[in-house]
């Protein structure tokens, strides 16, 4: 097969797999519509696959045009692919836990009555992601872009009979649209300055900073935190969690929102050259690091936890594209994509095994009865908590590095941000897995294990997991950083911009070994405090500390944003209608015509006033006009 | 001989309808269509994409006083026809089963459809103003006879708008008459050279006349309140026929009749007209947002939807007109299809009051998935039709200038926050006592809905055939445009 038509089917498959399932949903058996989402994906998989060997072995990138897509006067966007070092890791990611989401949602959704229209969406979703990501100009990234939160959308709002879920799947939607809106007007500010919109075009024109440039970058910054969940656009992704498990998994933790990352790294030449923009990702990064992470710390839905926690990640991940270590934050993408991903599965198993509980006060105990969730879960709570050798460790480490050479401060608020990660992970862990069984009789009677394809996924994801982070050993820990030689020729004109830092082999290893011995007592801290004293949080209604309060409350920030946004532009909207539009305009035309009815009925002495009758007779007298001219 | 037959086969086809039986008149008028439909695939097939003005029909008319039935297309003017011929078999369908309307109401939408064509092909101003006037009997009376509440005085607001309008622009369209070198002419190249020729205060009150008569008929804010009402009353294709199609003579007489004529006065007020514009995009949109009604809900959207499309083909770049052409397909398209599922929620639950609705995709699933469709076309959703004009407008006012775009780029969210509040409360949730007994969507209605999504999506993947059929025509209207101004200055 030729390597056009292989990069052609990669997102077709699964789109075709969408159609399949969509347009015969009704007639189609269960394992049907499984054999066509997975078998496409999985299809894609390979595709993918070999394209990266290939690349791995030295090929150049591909780029392949299929069609014209727009084009009117000076503006013209194709239908074409790119497939260079980054898009092929994203495709491996994308496709790879993509096909392992699907085989867990089997057992998943198995039950579930909506389970084809959930395969259908799923595929689609796929289907999106790859175009975001393959897309080699700046308007098929935006449709990949856009499809994705429609996706979202439909997937969040799943069960559509809950309105709770159909708000929290509107909100995805309409934040997403704030960013998508600041996107394209900077893609299409980008298409102005350099007279095109092909990456291939672009990147070698930008050779200097200017005004314009900070303004591109800040506005593709600004789509990106929302679709990244950063401040002030994260509020979506908690009440995401709407949506059934695996979703959360796929969408909301390893691929759809890594998009604005990996936006960011696709445009690093435009960054590096943007100091302002470069500050504000980096500032933006730490901030959302840190805020959701303290969060995290009180939340007691299992899911909530790890929304917040991959919010957070999502912002290291932005530190390190703030301080120009593109490398490190497609490198802790990638881990994290298999440590939240294995994580939200595993919450997954936890819930389908207590019957759709996901209140961590109402678990414990969990490590008995479901040993191989506990054991996969065991193993995300490791990777994520950065305890070597898991994958988190090294990406995590290579980040907070480079934020310590860039600046200090920088570097201790990502440190606090991550040890307070290890401390709400082992909270979660230890609430759930520790102690005492706290469900009611009945249900713990019924705490089963998983089935095959949903522990299967986890096995796999918690072996990734575990030996993700050797992709990118450090060279002082004896490793060769693979990652970043694999990925080099994207960032190259980046490096060669801007200025190395270079550190002491000897700093390095102090840094580390300081974090790891601040994370290991952060472990000790939350045994004490959850094992020992088996300290279950506050059940609902108690009385809180001031801080408590504020930080379960999730800082209010929800309310914050309705009174001056939702609740504001509502009442404009009613002002609008009632003042301006009814009382305003209306009325005063209203005025002028009664006025003339007013004339016509003094007129109607002398004619019968009948609007109707006079047109009737124009009607008439033109076409016999029409007809006369034409018989003459 | 094509375009003469265009115009003249619905007009024909009316006339025999009035003669015929009920039945046998709807089914009559239908094949007529079809017929129609059929003439103006043909015209596509021999149209020249890389040639003007073509299938060309003039003779003298009216000598003594330089009118010509002058008739012809050029890709600006063949979209609109494609439109409208489309159309109208869909609008037909609608009604083939509503057994309470007679024969003439469909030889009414027949005379419409020769009328409106007419507009779009007119080459001569006497000819253009006889269409655009004759396009409003029709209209009326289908709103007047069958309309809803209050149908009277709504109707009248609406003649009374219109016609304002339309004696503005006679006036303005008899005084470049009247410009033009003796013995004047109707003609669209005497009238273009006749306004070119004149000075700028002559100019400006020439726009501002026509202007006026487009924008209302778009309609655009200020102008624009006869719409809600009026789309809310009229029947179902009274509706479509405004809004799908009778609309686009406004932004089609700005294009053909506006840009070319007084090139002076577009460029000196055409940042008026679109902040105007721009200004009807926010406010028709927050109004959208606390509708009740789910027809006037719809009604409003179409403004804001408009006032994008009029905005951006004031920014005179070949962007901005392409877009608008594109964009003007994409609503035709997508408003019929918003309405008509307005049409069927009300048919079969009585109410058209949203908060009564809710859970309609429970029971009614396919129903729900082409409204999915439709509204995601409405809301830009690229690979939907909606896309394609919504961005290449949006880019036109960002390249004119950059907070202007942005502003009328918010209709990106806000058209999201108004369809998909809608979408919610219509289609998801538990169904109601009002709901529950909604049945899916019959085959009937499958004929006229299918096509609809089909299209949505099928232009929003691959919008060339139709970019490339008006853009030697935009092309030459711009540079035509340009030339004119560089030598003004």
């Amino acid at each position: 097969m030729s390597i056009k038509a292989m990069i052609f089917l990669i997102p077709l498959l699964p789109l075709l797999g969408f159609v399949l399932i969509a347009t015969i949903r009704k007639r189609l058996v269960r394992g049907f519509a499984a054999l066509i989402g997975c078998g496409s994906v999985f299809t894609s998989f390979i595709f993918s696959l070999v394209l990266f060997i290939k690349l791995l072995n030295g090929a150049e990138p591909f780029n392949v045009t299929y069609f014209s897509w727009i084009a009117a006067g000076n503006f013209s966007a194709s239908f074409s692919y790119l497939i260079d070092p980054l898009s092929s890791l994203m495709l491996l990611i994308i496709t790879g836990i993509g096909f392992l989401i699907h085989i867990y949602s089997i057992g998943y959704m198995w039950k579930d009555e909506g389970f084809n229209r959930f395969f259908s969406y799923l595929n689609l979703f796929v289907f999106f992601m790859l175009l975001l990501v393959m897309g080699s100009n700046y308007l098929l990234m935006y449709v990949g872009w856009e499809g994705v939160g429609l996706c979202s959308y439909l997937l969040i709002g799943f069960w559509s009979k809950n309105q709770d879920y159909n708000d929290a799947a509107n909100k995805a939607f309409i934040m997403n649209r704030i960013g998508d809106l600041s996107l394209i007007i900077g893609v299409i500010l980008i298409f102005i300055n350099y007279g095109s919109i092909n990456y291939a075009d672009v990147f070698p024109k930008v050779t200097e900073g200017s005004f314009v440039l900070t303004v591109i970058t800040v506005l593709l910054f600004i789509g990106a935190t929302g679709k990244s969940a950063q401040i002030p656009l994260y509020t979506w992704l908690p009440d995401a969690m709407a949506g059934p498990t695996p979703v959360s998994a796929l969408i909301h933790a390893a691929t759809m929102v890594t998009a604005g990352v990996y936006m960011v790294a696709r445009n690093n030449i435009l960054y590096t050259l943007s100091p302002v923009a470069m500050e504000l990702v980096l500032v933006i990064g730490l901030a959302t690091a840190l805020f959701a992470a303290t969060i995290a710390l009180a939340q007691n839905d299992i899911k909530k936890v790890l929304a917040y926690s991959t919010v957070s990640q999502l912002g290291l991940m932005f530190v390190a594209l703030g301080v120009g270590a593109y490398a490190s934050g497609i490198f802790h993408m990638a881990t994290h994509a298999f440590f939240k991903a294995l994580l939200f599965l595993g919450a997954g198993s936890v819930i389908h095994a207590l019957h759709h509980e996901q209140d961590i006060r109402n678990m414990g105990g969990l490590r008995k009865y479901i040993p191989i969730t506990f054991f996969t879960f065991l193993v995300g709570v490791l990777a994520i908590s950065g305890i070597p050798p898991f994958a988190g460790f090294f990406s995590k480490d290579e980040i907070l590095a480079k934020a310590f050479e860039h600046n200090q401060l920088a570097w201790l608020i990502a440190v606090i941000a991550s040890l307070l990660t290890v401390f709400y992970m082992l909270r979660l862990l230890f609430i759930t897995f520790y102690g005492k069984n706290r469900s009611s009789e009945e249900t713990i009677h019924h705490i089963h294990e998983s089935p095959a394809s949903i522990t299967i996924p986890l096995i796999v994801l918690a072996v990734l997991s575990a030996a993700g982070g050797f992709m990118g050993v450090p060279e002082i820990l004896g490793g060769s950083n693979w990652i970043e030689h694999f990925l080099s020729p994207v960032f190259a004109k980046s490096h060669e911009v801007m200025t190395e830092y270079t550190m002491s082999h000897t700093t390095e290893y102090v840094l580390m070994g300081v974090i790891v011995v601040f994370t290991l007592v952060m472990i000790a801290l939350a045994y004490v405090r959850y094992v020992s004293r088996a300290r279950v949080p506050a059940s609902e209604g108690s009385e809180l500390s001031v801080a408590h309060r504020i930080i379960y409350h999730k800082y209010y920030i929800d309310e914050f944003y309705e009174s001056i946004v939702v609740k504001p532009f509502y009442w404009i909207s009613k002002l609008f209608d009632i003042v301006i539009e009814k009382s305003g305009i209306d009325r005063l035309v209203n005025l002028i015509s009664e006025s003339l009815q007013d004339w016509s009925n003094r007129f109607r002495k002398l004619q019968n006033g009948y609007v109707g009758f006079y047109i009737f007779i124009m009607v008439i007298g033109v076409i016999l006009v029409i007809a006369y001219s034409f018989l003459k | 001989m094509l375009t003469i037959a265009l115009i003249f086969v619905p007009l024909i086809a009316a006339v025999i309808v009035l003669g015929l039986p009920q039945l046998l008149a709807r089914f009559f008028a239908f094949f007529a269509a079809l017929v129609e439909l059929l003439i103006s695939l043909v015209v596509i097939f021999h149209f020249n994409k890389l040639q003007g003005v073509q299938f060309v029909f003039d003779t003298p008319w009216i000598q003594s006083m330089g009118i010509n039935f002058s008739v012809g297309m050029d890709g600006i003017s063949l979209l609109l026809v494609l439109l409208t011929t489309v159309l109208t078999p869909g609008i037909l369908v609608t009604a083939l089963r509503d057994s309470t309307k007679p024969s003439s109401y469909f030889s009414l939408i027949l005379l419409m459809q020769s009328a409106m064509i007419g507009v779009f092909v007119a080459q001569d101003g006497f000819l253009f103003y006889l269409f655009w006037e004759i396009a409003l009997i029709p209209i009326y009376f289908i709103c007047l006879m069958w309309g809803g509440e209050n149908r009277g005085r709504i109707t009248l607001k609406f003649f009374i708008y219109t016609l304002t309008g339309s004696l503005l622009m006679l006036v303005a369209i008899v005084y470049l008459y009247y410009h033009t070198p003796a013995p004047h002419s109707f003609a669209l190249q005497s009238l273009y050279e006749a306004g070119r020729s004149l000075s700028l205060p002559q100019q400006t009150m020439v726009f501002v006349g026509m202007f006026l008569a487009f924008a209302i008929k778009m309609p655009v804010f200020p102008v624009h309140t006869w719409q809600p009402d009026t789309y809310t009353t009229a029947p179902l294709q009274g509706t479509m026929l405004l809004s799908a199609i009778m609309l686009k003579m406004g932004i089609y007489g700005v294009i053909r009749w506006l840009i070319p004529m007084v090139p002076l006065a577009v460029k000196e007020w055409g940042m008026t007209a679109i902040i105007f514009s721009v200004i009807g995009i926010i406010y028709a949109s927050a109004i959208a947002l606390v509708q009740k009604d789910f027809k006037r809900l719809i009604a409003y959207s179409s403004i804001a939807h408009v006032g994008l499309i009029s905005a951006g083909t004031l920014t005179l770049t070949s962007v901005g007109v392409q877009g608008a052409m594109i964009q003007m397909i994409s609503h035709g398209v997508i408003v019929f299809g918003l309405f008509y599922i307005v049409e069927i929620i009300s048919e079969r639950t009585k109410t058209r009051e949203l908060p009564k609705l809710g859970g309609i995709r429970n029971v009614a699933p396919l129903m729900a998935s082409c409204f999915l469709v439709i509204m995601l076309g409405s809301v830009a959703l690229p690979l939907t039709s909606g896309f394609v004009g919504e961005f290449l407008l949006i880019n036109s006012l960002v390249q004119y200038k950059l907070w202007i775009g942005a502003t009328a780029g918010l209709t990106i969210i806000l058209g999201a926050v108004y369809m998909f509040k809608t979408f919610q409360k219509s289609m998801s949730g538990e169904t109601n006592s009002t709901t529950a007994q909604v049945t899916d969507l019959s085959y009937h209605e499958r004929l006229v809905l299918f096509p609809v999504v089909f299209l949505i999506v099928l232009i929003g993947i691959y919008p060339k055939p139709l970019l490339d059929i008006s853009a030697t025509a935009v092309n030459d209207l711009l540079s035509v445009f340009s030339h004119v101004s560089a030598s003004a200055n």
